[in-house]
């Protein structure tokens, strides 16, 4: 306390100058991200012109918002928004509560061996890359060789050609995520749980409260701001969805459902060098996610208190 | 005493439905812990496996037939090893260049004493909800003159935001202020503060930090594709998606293949089968060393989602 009441009476250079040391420290961290982070953020100028390489970013001519009126009235401006909402929605419905139920079934094990063991098992699909993920997806789905193919085949249907297929993509996608996920996924709610407090368990079950009771009343509730936090971030991410996945599920035979806003930025940038259509089409898909999760963060905040800031 | 007998009936009727309650739990759990483990568990049998008797179905769990064979062709397949190599030190170089610019910048967000934390606090927070998008990011680099380089592996996202609020966390909660000030008095400097006293306290933060980034690293291959030209720098998940996703060609070529004789159909076919099996045993080669090493982890790793999910 000596020492900051000290520091309080010293000027504010004084105070800057005594903690050199520390914002020295903080130096390479701050560069970092001003180089890598904000200067490209200043690049954005270019959804508004017509960039040439040649020319750079200020003699580039200005074509106000050219690029996204051809955006919003491209062939596949349509179709990449309802397969981005499509997809993301679909892993938010399947995907978010698998966790929460998952966790709340494993703190019922009591027996710490048998609950660590399933922990560690849950966790493994986490570490797997995601081009060997999508690998394993390739090959499990094969129509004439793939384990799930002669599973269906076994229970008497028909192999599915379930890379081939449009509509199946979406959920080869969102099932192959709920399998990378949710084992991870229940980790956050594991710390949420081991909150609860014993003494009210205990005072329930002399009650006669059941099991199911105790998770409905006691267990659930304690879970509830992290689910909140935890959708709200979600939400912000609606319109995110893995590019680097779908990329590398895509074809060119489901490309009708598996094209998503992402993926075509990639292609239109990178692919095709259409480099200010491109960023248009970026900066879209990002100023709709930073409106959604300002919303969502909103009605977080209206309806639980629990909100991100 | 009426009462008492009643109050044994009903704790005896719950107790029965909490066994059924029970039973449901474990059964559930049972079910989701073979969906989860099967995959897994038939990619490494597969990788041992004859090749025909994974392709007709017969391998359920066991292999069949078992032998090194793809291994072996492994063994001599000159870009899982170049990628290896470069992976290696991609997840290496780049993990220490993250702690490096992390931890410093973490333990002085997280002095109460210093002026100006909050708006570098939200510097680094912005950069989490927003950012300069796919190709601005891309022209950056090519100004920087990084395209091609391995610094485009290793430099941006040097400092990710999440992880920083993270380790800033543990340092705000875990080690003692009054320690800081009683250093202090005696004469401690900043450098020799952070040095001295807070990474030698501090060892289950660097584990997770290393954890992060490290996997990061290891399973990246997003930038390496759009950044890196040179197949002598390719990580190994570029190769591994060029063996994994892009050999799809090869079975849609068989079966859209019907002007072919059945000779060349029969080595197409051939060629398939091993591509499978090697398919299955890169898949091992390329994953095991993450799988072998989270489990001695775990307990860090729960840890740092709970640090991370304080609200900062």
């Amino acid at each position: 306390m000596i020492f900051s009441k000290k520091s309080n009476k010293r000027s504010l250079m004084m105070r800057l100058l005594a903690r050199w040391q520390l914002y020295l420290m903080s130096l390479p961290a701050i560069i970092a991200v001003l180089i890598f982070s904000y200067k490209p953020m200043y690049g954005i100028i270019i959804a508004f012109k017509d960039f040439r390489l040649n020319l750079g970013y200020f003699d580039s001519p200005w074509v106000g918002f050219e690029n996204f009126k051809r955006l919003f009235s491209s062939y596949w401006f349509p179709i990449i928004l309802k397969n981005t909402l499509t997809l993301s929605i679909l892993s938010l419905i399947i995907g978010f509560p698998i966790p929460i139920i998952l966790a709340l079934l494993v703190n019922e094990i009591k027996n710490e061996k048998i609950k660590r063991t399933f922990q560690t098992v849950s966790y493994a699909p986490h570490f797997i890359s995601t081009v060997v993920l999508c690998g394993m997806v390739i090959l499990f789905t094969n129509p004439s060789q793939g384990i799930i193919n002669k599973l269906i085949e076994a229970l008497g249907g028909e192999a599915i050609a379930f890379m081939q297929e449009p509509e199946m993509f979406k959920w080869v996608y969102v099932l192959s995520g709920v399998w990378q996920g949710a084992g991870w996924g229940a980790v956050i709610y594991f710390a949420a749980l081991s909150g609860v407090d014993q003494s009210l368990l205990d005072a329930a079950s002399v009650d006669g409260a059941s099991r199911m009771q105790k998770i409905i009343y006691i267990n659930f509730p304690v879970l509830v701001p992290t689910i909140m936090v935890m959708l709200v971030l979600q939400c912000g991410q609606l319109l995110s969805v893995g590019y680097e996945k779908t990329l590398l599920l895509q074809n060119s035979l489901n490309l009708q459902s598996s094209e998503i806003i992402s993926t075509y930025v990639y292609k239109m940038g990178l692919v095709n060098y259409d480099y200010s259509f491109s960023t248009a089409a970026g900066l879209f898909n990002s100023l709709c996610n930073t409106i959604i999760l300002v919303a969502a963060n909103m009605a977080s905040r209206k309806m639980t208190d629990s909100s991100l800031w | 005493m009426k009462m008492t007998s009643k109050k044994k009936k009903s704790l005896l009727r719950y107790s029965l439905g909490d066994s059924v309650f029970l039973a449901i739990v474990y059964l559930l759990l049972l079910f989701s812990f073979l969906i989860i483990l099967y995959p897994i568990l038939y990619v490494i049998s597969a990788s041992f496996s004859d090749p025909n008797a994974v392709a007709g179905g017969e391998m359920i769990l066991w292999p069949i037939n078992p032998s090194l064979q793809a291994y072996e062709y492994i063994l001599h397949y000159g870009d899982i090893w170049t990628g290896y190599a470069n992976t290696i030190f991609y997840t290496v170089a780049g993990t220490l260049l993250n702690l490096l610019f992390t931890l410093p910048c973490a333990y002085m967000l997280s002095r109460r004493d210093v002026v100006g934390r909050g708006i570098i606090m939200t510097l680094f927070v912005i950069t989490m909800y927003f950012g300069g998008g796919l190709i601005p990011t891309y022209l950056n680099l090519n100004e920087l003159g990084m395209i091609n380089t391995r610094w485009s592996l290793l430099l941006p996202g040097v400092v990710s935001a999440y992880n920083l609020i993270v380790a800033r966390t543990f340092f705000v909660n875990t080690i003692p202020w009054e320690l800081q000030e009683a250093a202090f008095l005696d004469g401690c400097s900043d450098f020799r503060m952070f040095t001295k006293i807070i990474l030698p306290l501090s060892s289950p933060i660097i584990v997770v930090m290393t954890l992060y980034y490290g996997v990061g690293h290891w399973n990246a291959y997003f930038n390496a594709m759009i950044y890196i030209r040179d197949r002598e720098l390719y990580p190994l998940q570029v190769f591994l998606r060029e063996i994994l996703t892009m050999g799809q060609f090869a079975s849609d070529a068989m079966q859209n293949g019907g002007d072919l004789s059945p000779e060349e159909m029969l080595a197409l076919a051939k060629q398939t089968e091993t591509a499978n099996m090697i398919k299955y045993a890169v898949i091992v080669v390329s994953t095991a060393p993450m799988l072998i090493v989270y489990p001695f982890l775990q307990k860090y790793f729960a840890k740092g989602v709970m640090i991370g999910s304080v609200k900062g």
